[in-house]
């Protein structure tokens, strides 16, 4: 019964939202954006689960002094923080107001975190390039190439050494041509393969074959 | 003399100003206005027809005129048009929406407008009003017609006959599956490895990190990337090894617990679960890449799985698990992050590969039967290409048009 019922749970949306796709007429029509709107709500009440689970692996750390159990204090802390000043030190406003202590902290310590985080992406490309474009076969060869290519050409040193050839030869041009071509003839070739993928998995579960997202084989 | 002078010099400013009034002031100022002669007529616009919108779910009506003549002639001061409803031919007529000049892409001659705020089963009539400074011309009513729900969208037709065939395909060869047809599937590396990664984090004593992306269970990647973890965590209670699994979203912790309890409890492990070992990060994406960069640098597993969807966090999380030199499988379905995981991991499973791994692990012949019918998809649209290809160069007639879809 536990496996049973979550399985043609499964089977009976999935098939409804196949057949919504190619029914426009009520009740299909509209079932897209019902589902989409049961999912939302139980994804917001489930936000409490992971919130907890949150501060009880953290607390359970802390309290037995496990490794680095300081770290499990800092997320205890700035949760705590966030909580009490968007709940009770908004004065009378949202919390998102402009203006609120809730608001400064978001502005001022969060995204300049988050910004940092994204911005370790510039050194991280620098190591991983540095890897995928060495020379050690034919193949990694024409990579190194071809990165050359469209990184001379994305700047106007690129345009600068070249402009005196025919247009066609142009850096600009040949990086344009890279991405535009054989580029996007690989991006495709893995997307048809990617879309088939989702079809055939999508089918599986809907026939109630694939299990394994319920646990066990 | 004097006085001629200051005179002489009053009357040239005056010129001079009058002079550079003309050259500043708009032509069309300059024009003296005959105030008795009739406003310029304006031709209106016709052949209005009105029709139920195709392929909807009911409620818009399509409503197309022929342009005014001043329209198309690109009359300048030309106003646009006022769409009116009523319905009765005779009218009241009401004003539902306004439009400005200038014709349809398909045929510029026409305009069309559409009415999205139509009641089903209601007769209406449709006039069009052009307008042009304080002129007007009305069209001739429309017949009268009725918004309707569909039950077939006729613009996915085409893709309705792709999914049949797909969807055949694949039944065909799940019960040849079943049947006992031998099925070959190629090797994929990235999926042969998992054994081993796991077998080597067991032998150094060290612990397994799972990372399930950070899209939530509507991802279809996610589920993928679920049905390997619990192939992997079959492998870590066997070998009694430890698993990590952080997790950015609460209904994959859910989920991904259930899954490594199962996999325990078939095992016969129970004993060594821990609902601990699936534990909740942040729904933050940098956030999320941030405490696992932590847990990684400080814990240094020996083998990191990211197996799921990922976005601009995928190198990030990558790049560490390469500096503190752990075995990496990663799988996922963003082609824009599979250039990432290829270059900071062992193994990647391309996009297909991923949503093939739960069949090609589990070795399961229904399982294998679906990949199969999924090859037969591949060669269609392999052939389908080949044909366009030679049929586009020839000019035959336009191919790529069978492949459009509307209204999906």
């Amino acid at each position: 019964m536990k496996r049973e019922v979550p399985l043609l749970i499964a089977g009976i949306v999935g098939t409804v939202l196949v057949i919504q796709y190619f029914i426009p007429h009520a009740p299909f029509g509209t079932l897209n954006n019902v589902f989409s709107d049961w999912f939302s709500i139980i994804q917001a009440t489930a936000i409490w689960l992971g919130a907890l689970n949150l501060i009880k692996v953290a607390g359970d750390k802390v309290y037995k002094r496990q490794k680095d159990w300081q770290f499990s204090l800092v997320i205890i802390l700035c949760f705590m923080l966030m909580v009490i000043v968007g709940f009770f030190l908004s004065g009378g406003r949202r919390f998102l107001d402009a203006g609120t202590p809730f608001s400064w902290l978001y502005d001022n310590v969060y995204n300049p975190l988050v910004s940092m985080m994204f911005a370790l992406l510039a050194f991280f490309v620098a190591s991983a390039s540095y890897r995928a474009f060495r020379a050690r076969n034919k193949e990694a060869t024409v990579l190194l190439l071809a990165a050359f290519f469209v990184m001379l050409g994305r700047v106007p040193l690129g345009d600068a050494m070249t402009g005196w050839l025919p247009t066609w030869l142009h850096m600009s041009n040949i990086a344009s041509w890279i991405m535009n071509v054989p580029n996007l003839a690989g991006q495709r070739a893995i997307m048809i393969g990617i879309a088939l993928g989702i079809v055939s998995t999508s089918l599986r579960m809907i026939l109630g074959i694939e299990r394994s997202y319920l646990g066990g084989e | 003399m004097k006085l001629k002078f200051l005179w002489g010099m009053f009357l040239a400013i005056i010129l001079t100003l009058a002079a550079a009034a003309q050259v500043v002031q708009p032509p069309g100022q300059m024009t003296p206005i005959d105030t008795t002669a009739a406003a310029p007529a304006l031709a209106p616009p016709t052949d209005v027809v009105a029709k139920d919108t195709p392929d909807d779910a009911g409620g818009s009506i399509s409503i197309t005129w022929k342009r005014s003549v001043e329209d198309m002639e690109g009359k300048r001061g030309f106003g646009g048009y006022s769409i009116l409803r009523g319905t009765s031919p005779e009218g009241p007529f009401e004003v539902i929406g306004e439009t400005s000049g200038g014709g349809d892409e398909a045929n510029n001659e026409y305009k069309t407008y559409l009415d999205n705020n139509a009641v089903d089963g209601v007769k209406y009539y449709y006039v069009i009003e052009a307008k042009m400074g304080d002129s007007v011309a009305k069209s001739a009513a429309s017949k009268a017609v009725m918004a309707s729900q569909q039950w077939f969208n006729f613009g996915l037709t085409n893709m309705f006959i792709a999914t049949v065939f797909l969807i055949s395909a694949i039944l065909f060869y799940i019960s040849s599956a079943k049947a006992g047809k031998k099925l070959y599937i190629r090797k994929i590396a990235g999926l042969e490895a998992v054994d081993e990664a796991v077998g080597r984090a067991t032998e150094m004593g060290k612990k397994i990190f799972f990372i399930p992306g950070t899209q939530d269970m509507d991802n279809v990647q996610t589920i993928a990337g679920l049905t390997i973890l619990g192939r992997v965590a079959r492998l870590t209670a066997e070998y009694e090894a430890r698993i990590d699994v952080p997790v950015s979203r609460s209904l994959v912790m859910v989920t991904a617990r259930e899954i490594v309890k199962e996999s325990y409890l078939n095992v016969g492990r129970p004993d060594a679960y821990n609902d601990d070992m699936v534990y909740y990060l942040t729904d933050d994406q940098f956030g999320y890449a941030a405490g696992i960069d932590g847990l990684v640098v400080r814990q240094k597993p020996a083998t990191i799985f990211y197996q799921g969807a990922f976005y601009a966090e995928s190198l990030i999380l990558a790049e560490t698990g390469n500096s503190i030199g752990a075995i990496q499988i990663a799988g996922t379905a963003m082609p824009a992050q599979l250039p990432f995981f290829v270059a900071a991991c062992d193994y990647t499973l391309i996009g297909e590969e991923l949503f093939a791994a739960s069949a090609y692990l589990s070795r399961e012949p229904k399982l294998l039967g679906s990949l199969k019918g999924q090859d037969l998809g591949k060669a269609a649209i392999i052939l389908a290409l080949l044909i366009g290809f030679i049929i586009q160069i020839t000019g035959l007639f336009n191919f790529a048009s069978l492949f459009s879809v509307s209204g999906g």
